[in-house]
């Protein structure tokens, strides 16, 4: 038993509230200032200030010389093959990731798990591992295939087959990754509705599933297209970079670099920042209507 | 057991699967699974005492304590700063966070080979940034191995910040209050209440951001000189071989890098499924 010594009233603490100590009332003040500024200058020192020279150095000579870069020919054949193999590597992977999505997100099955983690993979692999698996499958001397590319004639290495093949696969996961988890989180019901009502399958992937995911598979479309866009590792391993016919604007970039043609390797580079802004943006619009389609399909509201 | 469930298992593979997975399981064989058999089939033909060999020679082992030993070391900074960085975005308001928020995103927007440029061209020794680094306190950064280094923590910095971010939100104000009222401090309010929920969001993105800066190969490439045993990465080490025709030495580098590729991924579905006992289904932790 503990007794309480009696207290008289004048040697009782006043009755003012009760006042923090001093550490505790200017450690938040400080660590609210201190925390945005470190912040500010790490991002600034590692993200910003790097950002900021690839503009000036493209611009150092006024506009005139970075029209001019940016229109030189090679320059010009590298956007173009981009472009091409952007073009292509895109549909397939909205494609697959649609159907991939459809097929696992609402099932419940064994492996469920490891299947996921196997489409990620693409994440985790170096891409210049992503290039060397395919020197290996397709490469004339060396390759498992060799006798089948030998016989066809086909050339997959060192040609934009090769490339394209390798954009697919660094850009794979995207489109899944964005539509799964919102089909998971809606429910099967429309689609039960829409079918019980006589819809075809495709009428129901058409007309239900891809409406109520239509944000999803445009953020995923976003993703896919900006890494295609700059993909350097694994198209670098399959390309040989061959200037004008096997050269993307990444790859331009580096050689232009390496060749101390730094106006041009800047001007192909900044065209390339552009892109990448512009994804940023309708990454940061698709967002917020992605946001709002969540809040939608959740069952609280 | 009864006919009918005998019928039901007899013949489980009569069903023709529905179009969509055909359509999955076919793109998965071609894009994914045909390279990485080529890649475990060729590794297989080396044979294991050889493949010890080439896998652990010395310039092998030099670009492994270069590429993973950084890559530790700036997904430990990112750690840290994306940690500070989340907390500045979430808990506190100041002119330009929008402007910190949106620049957050550009090393996953930005092509590496432009990171790689810009960063090279930032820290030389008369860069913005690397000329005073090499003239105050005579270090180079980039062709050297900081500049890896920097490359590295470039390209790793969003995952924290983006896996915290959430969590950090989600946060409940009141489990903060009700420590302050019982009278801990700030600062044990953080270590002890803060601190812990946030542990598993921040350990995954500090595993998906090593993970992205072993396997990074285009910024590190521009800012590194690829000396052996100075600055010379993994992934570069197998472009190398593949230029020498050294065929069975890049097999097997690739095959130790692929390796470090499902361990990676397996920690971080083991990080994201324990972080689950702190947030429901609603608040898992993203991937990015």
């Amino acid at each position: 038993m503990t007794t309480f010594a009696p207290v008289s009233l004048d040697q009782a603490p006043a009755l003012e509230a009760p006042r923090a100590p001093l550490h505790r009332r200017i450690g938040p003040q400080l660590l609210s200032v201190l925390i945005p500024v470190v912040a500010c200058l790490y991002v600034g020192v590692i993200i910003l200030l790097p950002a900021l020279n690839v503009v000036i150095q493209a611009f150092a000579k006024g506009w005139g010389p970075f029209v001019e870069s940016v229109s030189n020919e090679d320059l010009l054949s590298a956007l173009r093959l981009t472009a091409f193999v952007t073009s292509i590597a895109v549909p397939a992977n909205v494609i697959f990731g649609l159907a991939a999505a459809t097929a696992i997100a609402r099932k419940e099955f064994r492996g469920k798990a490891l299947l996921l983690s196997i489409i990620d993979l693409p994440f985790s692999i170096s891409p210049v591992v992503v290039g060397l698996m395919l020197v290996l499958l397709f490469s004339p001397t060396h390759g498992l295939l060799e006798s089948l590319v030998n016989s066809t004639g086909f050339k997959v290495l060192f040609s934009v087959p090769g490339m394209v093949l390798a954009t697919i696969i660094v850009s794979m996961p995207f489109m899944a990754r964005e539509v799964i988890p919102l089909l998971e989180e809606e429910g099967w019901e429309q689609e039960e509705a829409a079918k019980t009502l006589g819809a075809s399958d495709w009428q129901v992937f058409h007309k239900v599933t891809l409406p109520s995911v239509r944000w999803a598979v445009l953020y995923g479309l976003i993703l896919t297209t900006a890494r295609s866009l700059g993909e350097f590792g694994a198209v670098a391993v399959v390309s040989g970079n061959i200037v004008g016919q096997t050269q993307t604007l990444p790859l331009f970039v580096e050689d232009a670099y390496k060749q101390y043609k730094t106006e041009l390797a800047y001007g192909a580079a900044l065209l390339l920042a552009g892109m990448a802004i512009v994804s940023l943006l309708l990454k940061f619009f698709v967002e917020r209507l992605l946001e709002q389609d969540k809040r939608a399909a959740r069952p609280d509201g | 057991m009864s006919s009918s469930s005998l019928r039901r298992w007899s013949f489980p593979s009569l069903v023709l699967p529905s179009w969509p997975w055909r359509i999955t399981w076919l793109y998965l064989t071609f894009i994914l699974f045909l390279p990485l058999a080529g890649l475990l089939l060729r590794a297989a033909n080396v044979g294991p005492a050889q493949f010890w060999v080439l896998a652990t020679s010395p310039i092998a082992m030099a670009t492994y304590k270069i590429s993973f030993g950084l890559a530790l070391l700036a997904s430990l900074i990112n750690g840290l700063f994306g940690l500070v960085i989340a907390w500045a975005l979430v808990r506190t308001s100041f002119p330009g966070q929008r402007l910190l928020d949106a620049l957050i995103d550009l090393p996953f927007a930005l092509p590496t080979a432009v990171a790689g440029l810009a960063l090279a061209a930032v820290y030389s020794t008369n860069g913005w940034l690397g000329q005073p680094l090499f003239e105050w306190f005579g270090l180079k950064v980039a062709f050297n191995w900081p500049g890896v280094l920097v490359a590295m923590v470039f390209i790793s910095l969003p995952f924290v910040v983006r896996t915290v971010e959430p969590v950090l939100r989600s946060l409940e104000k009141e489990q903060e209050e009700a420590s302050w009222c019982l009278g801990a401090s700030s600062f044990q309010t953080f270590f002890k209440v803060v601190l812990p929920q946030l542990t598993p969001a921040i350990l995954a993105g500090i595993a998906q951001g090593y993970s992205r800066a072993v396997g990074e190969f285009g910024s590190v490439v521009m800012i590194s000189s690829n000396v052996p045993f100075r600055d010379l990465i993994t992934p570069t080490l197998i472009i190398q071989k593949l230029e020498e025709y050294d065929f069975a030495g890049a097999t097997v580098v690739g095959c130790v890098m692929l390796i470090f590729a499902l361990l990676s991924l397996m920690v971080i579905n083991f990080i994201q499924v324990w972080g689950r006992r702190y947030t429901d289904d609603t608040t898992r932790i993203p991937t990015l």
